[in-house]
């Protein structure tokens, strides 16, 4: 699917602009856009070393691992392939936990963190676990509890009341995490889908 | 009240974890600094290796943003999206949210100058920003962190969630605050 949708973004967009005679823009889109892609990477670099010294320590110390063991009858519905106290576990309760309470800086190292851990149960590398795809479609439904951003953007535009968009924004959000769930459960089952999963590594014992 | 509380741990959150993790570490006789400069070298890795996979997905975006397309789909798309009380005005945003951060801002922003922040559709304009994510660049930045190439339905279910959670801010706005 992926293929088609960057085709079809390139493809749709060049026509578009051809006929419209807006070609020096998209010139200027794809360049910039390349050039954004090397700023937000490097951005990356600092707070992604600092959250994963943190999380290193977090990991000897076996804290990891106990928040894993705390949310396990959760996890395990989640994350049935993944052995219950993978330290993959602790960090994507962690990622859930920072980006509910807008730490988004924290949440994404951690993430990627988590990553890792389920790539180390991965036996083709190149392919997406189940669980990767349940990670991504819960934290791509944007789980945060106050949308502080928005809220901000509000107070600017002068707002009378900015928070009164949060009861709305929460149920919407949970609506749009529950739909997440649901479809990446019902996607899985897919005879495609079942085909292209990668098999379990023999031996699971210990993660990365 | 609500709202207060969470403020207050977003503000002590970072600092707290910080020390906690630290001082568990050092109880637990953890090297802390050792094993904490061997963690963060992982940090400039992964920064690296998302780079080809974010410039692919930002370049694709970038030429669709530019080229004016997004105007055209909306137009093609109003007899379905009036259908469901969504505003003409709005469904750009919903196009573009999925795709870019900063761009679905921006066009919330834009919409609360228009329109107003307390008007239907500034208010269902941040709604559906708070309800939704940017999904491709999620994807892109955390399979290409790894070298996965072939995400599966990985992209399908997140975008079953963003529509789910377009759809829920103008149902929800409408009852709320039409």
């Amino acid at each position: 699917m992926i293929n088609y949708v960057w085709f079809g973004l390139i493809a749709i967009g060049t026509i578009v602009g051809f006929a419209t005679g807006n070609i020096q823009a998209i010139t200027d889109g794809a360049i910039n856009a390349a050039k954004t892609a090397i700023d937000l990477s490097f951005g990356l670099i600092g707070i992604m070393a600092m959250w994963l010294g943190i999380m290193a320590i977090a990991d000897e110390a076996g804290l990891v691992k106990k928040l894993a063991h705390l949310m396990k009858p959760l996890m395990s519905k989640l994350f049935p392939d993944v052995p219950p106290d993978h330290p993959a576990l602790g960090n994507i309760v962690l990622n859930i936990a920072a980006n509910m309470i807008g730490l988004g800086n924290a949440a994404t190292p951690i993430g990627l963190k988590a990553f890792k851990e389920l790539q180390s149960l991965n036996s083709t590398t190149d392919t997406a676990t189940n669980a990767m795809c349940t990670f991504m479609a819960i934290n791509t439904s944007q789980v945060q509890i106050i949308a502080a951003t928005t809220v901000a953007l509000r107070v600017a535009a002068g707002a009378t009341n900015p928070t009164d968009i949060i009861g709305a924004t929460l149920l919407a959000t949970t609506i749009s995490t529950a739909v997440g769930i649901i479809a990446v459960k019902l996607f899985e089952k897919l005879p495609k889908n079942r085909a292209s999963c990668p098999a379990p590594l023999a031996n699971l014992s210990e993660g990365a | 009240m609500f709202v207060k509380i969470l403020e207050v741990i977003s503000l002590y959150a970072i600092p707290v974890i910080i020390i906690f993790v630290v001082g568990v570490g050092m109880l637990k006789k953890v090297k802390v600094y050792e094993v904490f400069t061997e963690g963060a070298k992982e940090g400039f890795g992964t920064a690296i290796r998302i780079i080809p996979f974010l410039v692919a997905m930002l370049m694709a975006i970038g030429i669709f943003r530019a080229s004016g397309a997004m105007g055209m789909l909306a137009k093609l798309l109003s007899p379905i999206t009036n259908l469901i009380g969504m505003p003409a005005e709005i469904f750009p945003m919903a196009l573009i949210r999925p795709l870019s951060g900063s761009g679905g801002q921006a066009m919330m922003t834009t919409l609360m100058k228009e329109f107003g922040p307390d008007s239907l559709i500034g208010r269902m304009a941040c709604v559906m920003n708070g309800a939704t994510d940017t999904t491709f660049y999620i994807l892109a930045v955390y399979f290409g962190s790894i070298g996965v190439k072939k995400i599966r339905h990985s992209l399908s279910a997140s975008l079953m969630a963003d529509l789910a959670g377009i759809l829920a801010a103008v149902v929800i706005s409408n009852i709320m605050f039409g």
